[in-house]
């Protein structure tokens, strides 16, 4: 169901203030949503003041400096740096996108980091993605194919075969796109949202794999599928430039063309 | 860790989603979706007070004058446009085409330039050239 509000124990407070040193003439303003398990505390938002002249390029710089040298409870998730690994996906700027991948640059003066939207929060920024992946598992992500292959043989593939998978096996499921979703944020118990469906789409449109007809069956569903309404932030926000949108596009037009 | 579980918040969502054209554009055709289906009772009820004659016509007339009416009709026109348009957009996105995020971006912004083309054509011709109540150019010089 739609919410406008948030409910009373996720209410954000205001928070610390961390000067940046006076020497610092390059300064960036950050501010964070924290959120810790171990005292009885709403949400606040702590603001840091980083002097960019000490600091890496991108917003996951600033977090690992913060952690360094002000802050050593800031808590996020983080690993590959470089977009590969979708470790430390948040909102910064009021959009889902990676960390690392996101330059300090882009920011206005003063910039906002805050966890993936409408999900609950295990510790700052660090969102709890247990029910994300099992829907990811719901969806059977392997190959599945009846078809035997000659003894010591890989299952071949044409090079335009192949060329369907394009654009669907990039992604890296850090679930910037679901979060973004609001379809998802108000059914996301029952929706799959844009990162599963996207993957979904990949092991249908494998000419390798046999349960094309089970795939669709398992999709063909209200909510399940039906409950993009193409809103498409999730196309505007994906950090590795994926359309999920148009891959539940395509998967939407295979469940009418399969019934003609 | 059962009680953390149930003590965990809820991250913020749409207090910190920044507006999107995708979104916005969204739940603006869900907004004059139901501002359409409101309408079309009005225009229902309009519809009886025509057959019902001059006193339940009037005060028909009398909300129309007002620049409150007016302004209801114009939005009214402009949701229908707006509708449509957008419909459009979306039976093109059933049929497989426009999704790359710039053919999203610059349709979204081509519905809402048409949608307030539309709106303004309508009523050029609906104020000016039926009506003769105004003393636009128009009508300058033509007898009801």
């Amino acid at each position: 169901m739609v919410e406008f509000t948030l409910p009373r124990n996720s209410k954000v407070q205001k928070g610390k203030h961390h000067a940046a040193a006076p020497t610092a003439t390059r300064v960036k303003t950050l501010q964070v949503y924290r959120w810790s398990p171990d005292d009885d505390q709403n949400p606040r938002v702590d603001t840091f003041q980083i002097d960019l002249d000490q600091c890496g390029p991108m917003v996951l710089d600033a977090l690992i400096k913060i952690k360094n040298e002000i802050d050593p409870t800031l808590t996020f998730r983080r690993s590959c740096r470089e977009g590969i690994c979708g470790s430390c996906a948040m909102n910064i700027d009021g959009t889902n996108t990676l960390a690392c991948l996101k330059p300090l640059d882009e920011l206005p003066d003063t910039g906002k980091v805050y966890p993936l939207p409408h999900m609950d929060v295990v510790k700052d920024l660090v969102p709890d993605l247990t029910h994300a992946y099992a829907q990811y598992a719901s969806i059977k992500p392997w190959l599945q194919s009846e078809s035997p292959t000659e003894k010591g043989q890989e299952r071949l593939q044409s090079v335009e075969d192949r060329a369907q998978l394009d654009g669907k096996w990039e992604c890296i499921l850090c679930f910037s796109c679901t979060t973004s979703c609001p379809s998802y944020w108000w059914s996301g118990e029952k929706y799959l949202g844009p990162a599963v469906l996207l993957q979904a789409s990949r092991w249908i449109s494998d000419s390798r794999d046999d349960a094309t007809g089970e795939r669709l069956d398992d999709l063909e569903d209200p909510f399940r599928l039906f409950r993009c309404h193409t809103i498409m932030n999730c196309t505007k926000t994906c950090p590795k430039g994926l359309n999920p949108a148009e891959a539940i596009g395509e998967i939407k037009r295979k469940m009418v063309e399969r019934r003609t | 860790m059962v009680s953390y579980v149930k003590k965990r918040p809820l991250s913020p969502h749409l207090q910190i989603y920044k507006p999107q054209i995708t979104s916005v554009l969204s739940i603006t055709h869900r907004m004059t979706g139901i501002a359409l289906a409101l309408g079309f009772v009005g225009i229902a009820f309009w519809l009886f007070a025509v057959i019902l004659g001059d006193e339940y016509y009037h005060p028909f007339l009398y909300f129309f004058s007002t620049s409150i009416g007016k302004l209801a009709l114009i939005g009214w026109t402009w949701a229908l446009f707006y509708h449509m348009c957008n419909g459009v957009r979306h039976l093109a996105w059933d049929a497989g085409y426009g999704f790359a995020l710039k053919t999203v971006t610059w349709s979204g912004w081509l519905v809402v330039a048409a949608s307030l083309i539309f709106t303004l054509v309508a009523w050029w011709f609906g104020a000016c050239c039926g009506c003769y109540s105004c003393h636009c150019p128009a009508t300058t010089g033509v007898t009801p």
